[in-house]
């Protein structure tokens, strides 16, 4: 579904250049949800944002259903195969445009007919009743825009969600409730999943198998029951999840 | 039993809005000791308004009200502001969720301790410069010699973070309130701000309140943790005794984390009930007031 091959990211000219990825490979197989842990600064994002076409400094192969990408540019094609959903449901939304506003957009551009039906079908399979379709950002709560931007994903009926910290800018019920609406969506539509958080119990719980960054290399790829076992092969795993188990006092 | 630093009965804080006037916190009773007390809830659940108002940082419209708020037996409420400024950062001082916007953008960071330093403990130049080192020191910064030097820009959220405690604690404050400040964080750092933390409770005695959303860290991290909804206290619990709760939110809240040793296939999702909102707290069952026994 994606491969992702020798991928360098940087930002700058030299001698300023950063090197944000350097040399990630991994591929995530249709139907699989891949996770990518790491810190602030590891380069988990910056690869989502590679693949989406958000950047163009980048080298190496990225390949979506085999198809090559390059640059920035990205078909139709591609947009009706991938979509992302962004971490802060606050940032993500315009203030100024209706729930209705956004998804019709949405599936506009994608050549839709028959608009009217498949909102009030988005807003069904998000959770949402159809009391939301003519509200606006700030009347929601920030798990109800999370579930708008989710259906503004999906509207594009892609197969390949990017999911960048989908939730950690929630509170852990509201975190439930939109990894449960995630885990149901992908077994009804046949998602395919790469999702990006810092929150190694939230990737145990997602997903299949998971890279392990630091520095911007991936350090690991290992399975989610390996995460669980706290069998990593690396000291930085084993570091990582160490300080993830919480804090104990020295 | 020694009295507490901070008692607060029936704590208020209300702001006006067109429909009429919304109350943050809603009767919230508290001691603090010589402890760390954890203060857990989701958003909007009043924990910051909590902080805040015991130093007079809600702004007006906002009103804080309350039947009792003494600090070592010190009316806190109805200070003048000069008077509030006396105890504000030198005896309570608050350590805010994100360095970014706590600190001053366009002053280095050593002049920022210094001048924070002078300004509740006064004394001179030169040796408001030595303790703004020790302290850098004393939260684990390399070099603080250079940090001085530097601009907010250009450490990292970790760094910042560190700095902020570093300057809240340079006038030996009694209470530290800490608002969300290791959220910002990545989990490595955390523990280390944690951990100075911790060692400036045990070794000067400091009263701590810790303002969180994260019940797990809490529990391992504080001696106590009152746990807020919609603006009240509905449960006070040990901090040992958190997988223990009876409160049936407080359980709700520690059954939504996925967790790392025990996958489920379903995430189960807090059922809300409106019955939380004004029923009485959870009867106390702790047998010791303060059980970090500081």
């Amino acid at each position: 579904m994606l491969t992702v091959d020798q991928l360098d990211v940087w930002f700058g000219f030299p001698p300023d250049r950063v090197d944000a990825v350097q040399q990630a490979t991994f591929a995530v197989a249709p139907g699989e949800s891949f996770g990518l842990v790491g810190e602030s600064g590891s380069g988990k994002s910056t690869i989502l944002r590679a693949v989406a076409g958000l950047i163009d400094t980048w080298s190496g192969r990225i390949g979506v259903d085999d198809q090559p990408v390059s640059g920035t540019r990205r078909d139709r094609n591609f947009y009706k195969t991938v979509q992302m959903v962004f971490q802060d449901p606050y940032a993500s939304l315009h203030p100024r445009h209706s729930v209705d506003a956004v998804l019709s957009e949405a599936l506009r551009l994608q050549g839709m007919q028959d608009i009217d039906r498949r909102i009030a079908r988005l807003l069904d399979d998000v959770g949402l009743g159809r009391g939301f379709r003519f509200r606006y950002p700030h009347q929601l709560s920030g798990g109800q825009r999370q579930r708008v931007a989710i259906a503004r994903a999906l509207a594009a009926e892609p197969r390949l969600l990017l999911l960048d910290e989908p939730t950690s800018a929630l509170d852990v019920s509201v975190q439930a409730e939109i990894l449960n609406l995630l885990a149901d969506l992908r077994a009804e539509h046949d998602l395919t999943y790469v999702m990006v958080s810092h929150d190694l119990a939230v990737v145990a719980h997602m997903c299949d198998r998971l890279a392990v960054m630091q520095h911007g290399r991936i350090v690991e790829i290992m399975s989610g029951a390996a995460l669980r076992a706290g069998a990593g092969q690396q000291d930085y795993t084993r570091h990582l999840i160490q300080a993830s188990a919480g804090y104990s006092r020295a | 039993m020694t009295s507490p630093l901070l008692s607060v009965r029936n704590l208020r804080v209300t702001f006006p809005t067109r429909q009429g006037a919304f109350q943050a916190v809603r009767g919230v009773n508290f001691d603090l000791g010589r402890e760390r007390l954890g203060v857990v809830g989701e958003s909007g659940s009043g924990k910051s308004m909590t902080g805040r108002s015991l130093l007079g940082l809600i702004r007006p419209p906002g009103k804080v009200e309350a039947d009792r708020m003494e600090f070592h037996d010190q009316p806190l409420l109805d200070l003048s502001e000069r008077q509030m400024r006396k105890i504000r950062g030198s005896r309570i001082s608050m350590v805010m969720q994100d360095p970014k916007f706590s600190l001053n953008p366009v002053m280095k960071i050593g002049d920022q301790i210094i001048e924070a330093y002078r300004l509740h403990a006064g004394g001179g130049k030169a040796a408001a410069r030595q303790k703004a080192l020790e302290m850098l020191d004393a939260v684990q910064i390399r070099d603080p010699a250079r940090v001085m030097e530097t601009y907010p820009h250009e450490v990292s959220g970790g760094m910042g973070q560190r700095i902020m405690i570093a300057m809240m604690l340079a006038p030996d404050p009694e209470i530290l309130i800490a608002d969300e400040p290791t959220s910002a964080l990545d989990v490595s750092v955390r523990t280390e701000v944690l951990n100075i933390m911790d060692r400036l409770v045990r070794d000067r005695g400091m009263g701590l309140i810790f303002i969180s959303h994260d019940l797990n860290l809490v529990a391992q991290f504080c001696d106590r943790v009152l746990i807020m909804y919609a603006g009240r206290i509905v449960e006070t619990l040990a901090a040992q005794d958190l997988h223990h709760a009876r409160h049936p939110y407080t359980q709700g809240l520690l059954n939504s984390l996925p967790r790392l040793d025990a996958p489920i296939d379903r995430l189960p999702v807090l059922q809300r009930q409106d019955s939380w909102r004004d029923a009485e707290p959870m009867p106390d069952i702790q047998k010791t007031e303060f059980p970090g026994g500081l």
